[in-house]
């Protein structure tokens, strides 16, 4: 830390911003000890790291803070917080920053899979394509595989027991990794569905920093699988 | 995982079901012999690592699902064919590639993230990194194309439909 810092005012308006939003923060309670920082692939990465990160808050340098796309090598993995004495999670008080970015300054392609998932699914593609692949896919075991002709893969099956996601990579760029799986199921012989409204396993709305859009796709996903009246929710992932 | 276990806790969002992972019901069917599994197909004795999902593992349900996790490996490719990393578990590193890091660009950044993951997986000398999630299989993926591994990245439910006994 070689260049002089603006420490005269005490500009501490971000940190104070951060405590109000999460009481937990616990920013005053760091030791300096950089077991977050040893601990942390990201450390380095465009001059940042997690204990830097917390004493520039304190510090008040909240410009560095706003500008560092650090923010987006750090993936919010909590093994920070995992090494923390204090118990200070350091992905948390990021995950806050992510969100202050204005909107049109965040990287496009993160910001654009959050609003498709709003809309449905992460990738954008309809919902239609995604019944239809895996229509295609089955029919496709049940010509080749013989010994599998009675393989299932049950769409919106209301009253199934489990309700089963899959990552959008799935049926959009390899959908031939989704037959393994419905394979377990079928030898193991659970009730299971998909639904056709929303299948998609990833949320990337975690990582925009907006808790309404979090809130709202999880909201999405929780009333899809009530309706189907499932009582468990596998995740794929 | 993480995103929607988080997500109605951290919100309050009614629900009516419990979140489970596959790996935990891979593990508990493995159990309860309603998967049957057998590695003997493994006569090569092909060596197989993991990565553990920080979402799934750290964030989540912790230890248990993370040696859930081992214990499937183990009874799919057989317990001498599996080589774990340090650190493991809950204590794991990141692999770069989640967060929303694969979708922000910052393509040299996630690898340099990644390079510790690479080091890492590359010291247990494996043939395959089962990796149970899409960002951690991408990333795991380029790092080991792009800093010269010469590991296989999989799912990790093909093998099990290779062991498999019906």
């Amino acid at each position: 830390m070689s260049e002089n810092y603006n420490l005269s005012k005490l500009r501490t308006r971000l940190k104070k911003q951060i405590e109000q939003a999460v009481p937990e923060a616990r920013i005053d309670y760091c030791l300096t000890c950089g077991l977050c920082a040893s601990g942390c692939p990201a450390s380095g990465i465009e001059d940042m790291d997690p204990r830097k990160f917390l004493r520039y808050l304190v510090l008040g340098q909240d410009d560095i803070i706003l500008q560092t796309n650090w923010i987006y090598s750090c993936s919010l993995c909590q093994r920070c917080k995992y090494a923390c004495p204090m118990g200070i999670d350091v992905g948390r008080l990021v995950y806050e920053v992510k969100g202050m970015r204005p909107v049109e300054d965040r990287p496009k392609n993160l910001q654009k899979s959050c609003d498709l998932q709003k809309a449905g699914n992460s990738t954008g593609i309809p919902n239609d394509d995604f019944v239809w692949v895996v229509g295609d896919i089955l029919e496709e075991i049940h010509e080749t595989e013989p010994e599998w002709s009675d393989l299932k893969a049950p769409m919106d099956k209301v009253g199934a027991k489990f309700y089963l996601n899959q990552n959008a990579k799935e049926p959009t760029v390899e959908p031939e990794e989704m037959v393994p799986l419905w394979k377990i199921l079928h030898a193991v012989g659970i009730d299971w569905t998909y639904s056709s409204k929303w299948w998609d396993g990833a949320n990337y709305c975690l990582f925009t920093g907006d808790p309404e859009d979090w809130e709202l796709t999880t909201r999405l996903q929780a009333e899809t699988v009530d309706d189907l009246g499932c009582t468990t929710y596998i995740n794929t992932e | 995982m993480y995103a929607t276990l988080e997500g109605l806790r951290r919100f309050d969002i009614p629900h009516k079901f419990e979140v489970v992972s596959i790996i935990s019901l891979y593990a508990q069917w493995i159990r309860e012999g309603r998967l049957k599994v057998d590695p003997a197909w493994n006569t090569e004795g092909l060596k197989f690592s993991v990565q553990d999902p920080c979402k799934l593992v750290r964030q989540s349900l912790g230890d248990p699902v993370a040696d859930d996790l081992r214990f499937v490996i183990k009874s799919v490719v057989g317990e001498e064919n599996f080589i774990d990393v340090w650190p493991n578990k809950s204590n794991n590193y990141c692999c770069g590639g989640g967060g929303g890091a694969l979708q922000a660009g910052f393509v040299d950044n996630r690898r340099q993230h990644g390079k510790t993951k690479f080091d890492q997986l590359q010291d247990t000398g494996a043939d395959v990194v089962i990796t149970p999630c899409h960002n951690c299989h991408t990333q795991v993926k380029d790092i080991c194309d792009h800093f010269g591994g010469k590991w296989q990245t999989t799912h990790l439910w093909g093998w099990i439909v290779k062991a498999l006994q019906r």
